[in-house]
C-alpha cells in the first residue's frame, strides 16, 4: 500500500473559493500547496536544509517541508521543497491583453483569404539580432511545421519567406521592402538580460525611422513574448508558448482584412 | 504476445499444491463462523443503522447473540423466528434489541422449516437486489463499451468524500478507468463498519455505505459525462470483510482488495478469523461480479522484491484457488504484484519484466493488479517520475490488466489533484508509444528474463510444496511469508470467531454460489460472442 507522511492536521482554513484571494491547490481548497526546487552553492548538509527551508520561507511558504535533498557537486547541494504558499492574487482584477481572434484551420484561413483579399499574404520572417537560435521561426514558418500544426509555407494562400538567423534590423527592413511583404515575423528565442527588449525596440524605431511602420503587420513571437509586451513594444501581436502557425495566421489575415476595409471606408469618405 | 519458455510442468504442479494447501485449509474453516460473518447475515437481511450511541445496529444483533451463546446457531436462525414468531422485519427486531425491550433467547420457538423458508426468501430478496446492480454494470459496460488496454488505476485520500469526489472526478476526466478510494488509517482494524458520510480521516476515507453510495452517485455523474464506465475501488479487508463486502455489493462497487493474507501479516489479525471472513466475503464478491485484488505487492514492500519474488508467485496460486472455491470466475481475480526492486540493482528492469510476464502467462485471463514502485521513492519527485515510466513499461509490454498509477510524490503526501494528471499522462504517453512492443519483441531462448522467471518458478513450486507438506497456518506462523511471524492463536479478533453447532445455517451461501455461475455464465456467453463477432470482420 501507499506509505508515506501523510498530514494528519485538519484543515484550519476556509475551503471555500474567493475569488479575490485566490491560492494555489494541492487537494483541498485554499490549502496553498505548492512545490519548488533548487541548488544551492554550498554542500548538502544539514545547514544547507535548514537555508533552503528558510528561502523558502522568505518565498512565502509556511510550513515548507524539504523531501529531497542531494549533493550535486562537492560545493553545490539540489532540494525539493514543499509548503503552503501565503499568497494569494486577486483573480478578479487582474487584465490580461491577449490575441482576441478565433483560431482557424489552414484550409479556414486559405479560404478566408481566398474570399476576402483574394490575393496571397506575403509574409517574411526572421530570427533577429544576435539570436541564432531559429527553432521559433520555424515552428511558425517551416511547411512540416511543429507539434501537428502545418507551417506557413504550407499554407495556399500565403507565400512565406524565412530569412533564418542573426539578421540585422537594417537588412530584415531592405528585405521586407523588397519582398513586398504584408507581414514582418520577428522570433525572439535569447532573452539573457533582456536583450530581446533591446533588439525589438530598435526594430520598432528604426521602422519609425523610415516611416514604414505603418505599412507592416509587425508580429513577434517567443517563450518569453506575449500580447501585452509587443503592444508595450510598439507591435501588433506577440505570441507566447503554446501559439502555433494556426494561430498567428488566423489573426493576420483576420487583421489585414479588418485594415483593408478599415482602408476602404476611408477612401468613401 | 512475446512469451517467455516457462516449464509448464511445474506449473502445473504449483497449482495441484495450491489446490490442496486451500482445500485443507477450507475444511478446517468451513466448522467456524464469526461475529463479522453474521453481522454481514444481518445486513443482508436488511438490518442498517445505528442506534442511540452510535453503534451499527448489526452489531447491537450480533453482540446480543454472543452475550447469550447463541451465535454458533447463526443470526439468520434467531432473526427468523423472531420475525415469525413476532410477525417484524429484522430492522424492527435490531431496533427493539437496541432499546433494550427484545430478548432473541426468550421468544417463542417456531418449527424450523419454518425458519427456513422464511430466511430463503429474504436471502432471495438479497441476493436480487445484487443481481440488480451486476446487471447494471454489466449494461453500462454493454453500452460504453470496455477499456482495451490496461486500466488505469488512480487512488483519492483526502479523508473528506465530499472533496475525494470533486478529486476523483477529476481523475476520471484526466482517463482514470478505476478511482480508489483509500481507507482511512486503522479502520481495517475497527470490529464495525461506520455509518453516513463522512468528513474527516487520516490519510484516506472511512469506508461507510453512504460513503460508498456518493462515490458511485459520481462516478456514474462523470462517467455518463465521458461515455466511459468509471469503475470503483474500495478495501474489503480487516476485521470486517464480509460487511464491507455487502455494503459493496448493494452500492455496486466494481473492484475490492480481498486478501486474508494482507490482514495476518500487515494488520496482525488471526489467521484463522480473517481466513473464515474471507471465505464469504469472497463468495459475497463472487456474486456481485466484483473484481477481488490481492495484496502480494506487500510481501515485496518489506521484504526485498528480487529475494522474495517467488513467495507472490505461490500467494498468487494459493489466492486464485480460494477464489475458485467462492466460485469465481479467472476474469474476477485481480492477483497482486509490484515493480519494487532496488532500482540501483543491476539489470533490475529484466527482472520486473521477467516477473511480470511470467505472471501474465501463469494467469493469462486474471485482470492482474500491478502496483508501482514506492519502496524506492525518496521525495525525489524527478526521479520517482522515471521510476513510474520504467514501471509504466513494464505494465504495457506485458500487458497487465489492473495499473496502479505510481505518484511523483509517494513518500510526500497524498496525491494531489495534479500529481495525477501527471502520473496519468505518463501512463498514456507509454501506453500509446509502446502500444504494441510486447506483440513485436521475442524473449531471448535463455536468455536472463526466462532464466529468472524459471528460476522464480522452481523456488514457488518448492515453498507451496513445503506448505502443502506443513499447512497453511503453520508456514504463517514460520514466517515463510514477508519474513513475517504470526500465531495461529495471536492477532487480533479471534474472540469474533465462534464454533457452528450442528444446526447452524448461513441461507445465502447456496443463492450466492448460484448468482456466481450464472455471471460467469452471462460473462463468457458475452465474450464468445464479442470475439466472434469480431472474426466476422
Amino acid at each position: 500500500m501507499s506509505s508515506g507522511l501523510y498530514s494528519s492536521k485538519k484543515a484550519d482554513f476556509d475551503t471555500t473559493l474567493d475569488l479575490t484571494h485566490m491560492k494555489p491547490y494541492g487537494d483541498t481548497m485554499n490549502d496553498g500547496k505548492v512545490q519548488i526546487s533548487f541548488a544551492l552553492p554550498v554542500p548538502d548538509s544539514e545547514v544547507a536544509v535548514e537555508a533552503a527551508k528558510q528561502l523558502a520561507t522568505k518565498m512565502g511558504l509556511t510550513e515548507p517541508i524539504v523531501t529531497h535533498h542531494a549533493p550535486l557537486d562537492k560545493n553545490f547541494s539540489f532540494f525539493v521543497i514543499y509548503g503552503m504558499l501565503n499568497h494569494y492574487v486577486d483573480y478578479t482584477h487582474i487584465h490580461v491583453d491577449s490575441v482576441d481572434v478565433p483560431t482557424m484551420t489552414m484550409e479556414e484561413t486559405d479560404f478566408f483569404i481566398q474570399q476576402n483579399l483574394g490575393r496571397k499574404i506575403k509574409v517574411i520572417g526572421a530570427s533577429t539580432g544576435t539570436d541564432a537560435h531559429t527553432v521559433g521561426i520555424d515552428a511558425i514558418m517551416n511547411m512540416k511545421g511543429y507539434a501537428g500544426h502545418y507551417g506557413l509555407e504550407r499554407y495556399k494562400m500565403i507565400e512565406a519567406l524565412n530569412l533564418g538567423s542573426q539578421v540585422t534590423n537594417e537588412d530584415f527592413i531592405r528585405k521586407a521592402v523588397e519582398f513586398d511583404a504584408d507581414v514582418m515575423l520577428v522570433s525572439q528565442t535569447v532573452t539573457q538580460k533582456n536583450v530581446h527588449i533591446q533588439n525589438l525596440t530598435e526594430l520598432v524605431e528604426l521602422l519609425e525611422a523610415e516611416r514604414l511602420r505603418k505599412r507592416f503587420l509587425l508580429i513577434i513571437g517567443g517563450p518569453r513574448i506575449n500580447h501585452e509586451l509587443a503592444k508595450e513594444l510598439g507591435c501588433d501581436a506577440g505570441f507566447g508558448p503554446g501559439k502555433f502557425a494556426d494561430d498567428v495566421a488566423s489573426f493576420i489575415c483576420e487583421e489585414l482584412v479588418a485594415r483593408q476595409q478599415q482602408n476602404l471606408s476611408l477612401l468613401l469618405f | 504476445m512475446a512469451k517467455l519458455r516457462l516449464d509448464l510442468e511445474k506449473v502445473l504442479q504449483a497449482r495441484d499444491a495450491a489446490r490442496q494447501i486451500a482445500q485443507d485449509t477450507q475444511d478446517y474453516i468451513d466448522q467456524f463462523t464469526t461475529s463479522t460473518i453474521e453481522r454481514s447475515i444481518c445486513r443482508l437481511l436488511g438490518i442498517d443503522g445505528i442506534d442511540v450511541l452510535g453503534v451499527p445496529l448489526p452489531n447491537v444483533v450480533v453482540d446480543h447473540l454472543e452475550s447469550r451463546q447463541l451465535l454458533g446457531h447463526g443470526a439468520a436462525f434467531w432473526l427468523g423466528q423472531a420475525a415469525i414468531s413476532l410477525g417484524m422485519e429484522p430492522q424492527e427486531i435490531a431496533e427493539g434489541i437496541a432499546k433494550g425491550e427484545l430478548d432473541l433467547s426468550q421468544v417463542e420457538s417456531v418449527d424450523r422449516l419454518e425458519i427456513q423458508l422464511w430466511a430463503e426468501k429474504k436471502a432471495h430478496e438479497a441476493v436480487g437486489k445484487i443481481h440488480h446492480n451486476r446487471i447494471i454494470r454489466e449494461e453500462k459496460l454493454r453500452e460504453y463499451g470496455d477499456h482495451p488496454g490496461p486500466l488505469i488505476y488512480v487512488i483519492v485520500a483526502t479523508g473528506n468524500i465530499y472533496q475525494d469526489i470533486i478529486q476523483a472526478k477529476a481523475a476520471a476526466t484526466q482517463g482514470a478507468d478505476i478511482i480508489a478510494v483509500i481507507r482511512t488509517t486503522g479502520q481495517s482494524l475497527l470490529d464495525y463498519v461506520p455509518y453516513g458520510a463522512t468528513t474527516e480521516g487520516f490519510g484516506g476515507t472511512m469506508a461507510t455505505q453512504e460513503n460508498f453510495h456518493l462515490m458511485r452517485a459520481a462516478l456514474d455523474e462523470v462517467g455518463e459525462e465521458l461515455g466511459r464506465y468509471i469503475r470503483l475501488c474500495n478495501y474489503c479487508s480487516g476485521l470486517c470483510m464480509p460487511e464491507i463486502a455487502v455494503m459493496g455489493a448493494f452500492e455496486r462497487l466494481d473492484v475490492m482488495l480481498n486478501d486474508a493474507l494482507y490482514g495476518i501479516l500487515f494488520r496482525d489479525i488471526n489467521m484463522q478469523r480473517t481466513l473464515i471472513d474471507q471465505s464469504f466475503s469472497r463468495l459475497i464478491n463472487a456474486a456481485a461480479g466484483i473484481i477481488i485484488n490481492t495484496g502480494e505487492d506487500n510481501y515485496l514492500t518489506t521484504s526485498d522484491a528480487y529475494e522474495e519474488a517467488h513467495t507472490v508467485l505461490a500467494s498468487q496460486l494459493i489466492n486464485e484457488q480460494f477464489a475458485l472455491k467462492a466460485g469465481m470466475f479467472e476474469e474476477q481475480m485481480g492477483l497482486g504484484h509490484a515493480f519494487e526492486m532496488n532500482p540501483e540493482l543491476k539489470n533490475a528492469f529484466l527482472y520486473e519484466l521477467a516477473q511480470a510476464q511470467m505472471a501474465r502467462q501463469i494467469f493469462p485471463n486474471a485482470p492482474l493488479k500491478y502496483m508501482p514502485p514506492t519502496k524506492f521513492k525518496t521525495g525525489n519527485i524527478f526521479k520517482a517520475h522515471v521510476q513510474d515510466a520504467l514501471f509504466n513499461m513494464v505494465t504495457v509490454i506485458s500487458d497487465q490488466k489492473i495499473h496502479l498509477l505510481g505518484m511523483l510524490t509517494e513518500a510526500i503526501h497524498t496525491p494531489f489533484m495534479a500529481d495525477r494528471a501527471l502520473a496519468i499522462e505518463n501512463a498514456r504517453y507509454i501506453a500509446t508509444s509502446m502500444a504494441d512492443f510486447g506483440e513485436d519483441i521475442e524473449f531471448r531462448e535463455g536468455g536472463i528474463m526466462e532464466q529468472r522467471a524459471n528460476e522464480v518458478l522452481d523456488l514457488a513450486l518448492d515453498l507451496l510444496q513445503n506448505i502443502q507438506r506443513d499447512g497453511l497456518f503453520r508456514t504463517i506462523e514460520e514466517g515463510r511469508f514477508a519474513g513475517i511471524k504470526r500465531p495461529f492463536e495471536g492477532g487480533k479478533g479471534l474472540s469474533g470467531v465462534v464454533l457452528k453447532e450442528e444446526q447452524y445455517f448461513n441461507p445465502f451461501i447456496p443463492l450466492l454460489m448460484e448468482e456466481s455461475r450464472l455471471g460467469s455464465e452471462r460473462y463468457h456467453q458475452q465474450k464468445l460472442q464479442a470475439d466472434q463477432g469480431e472474426d466476422h470482420e
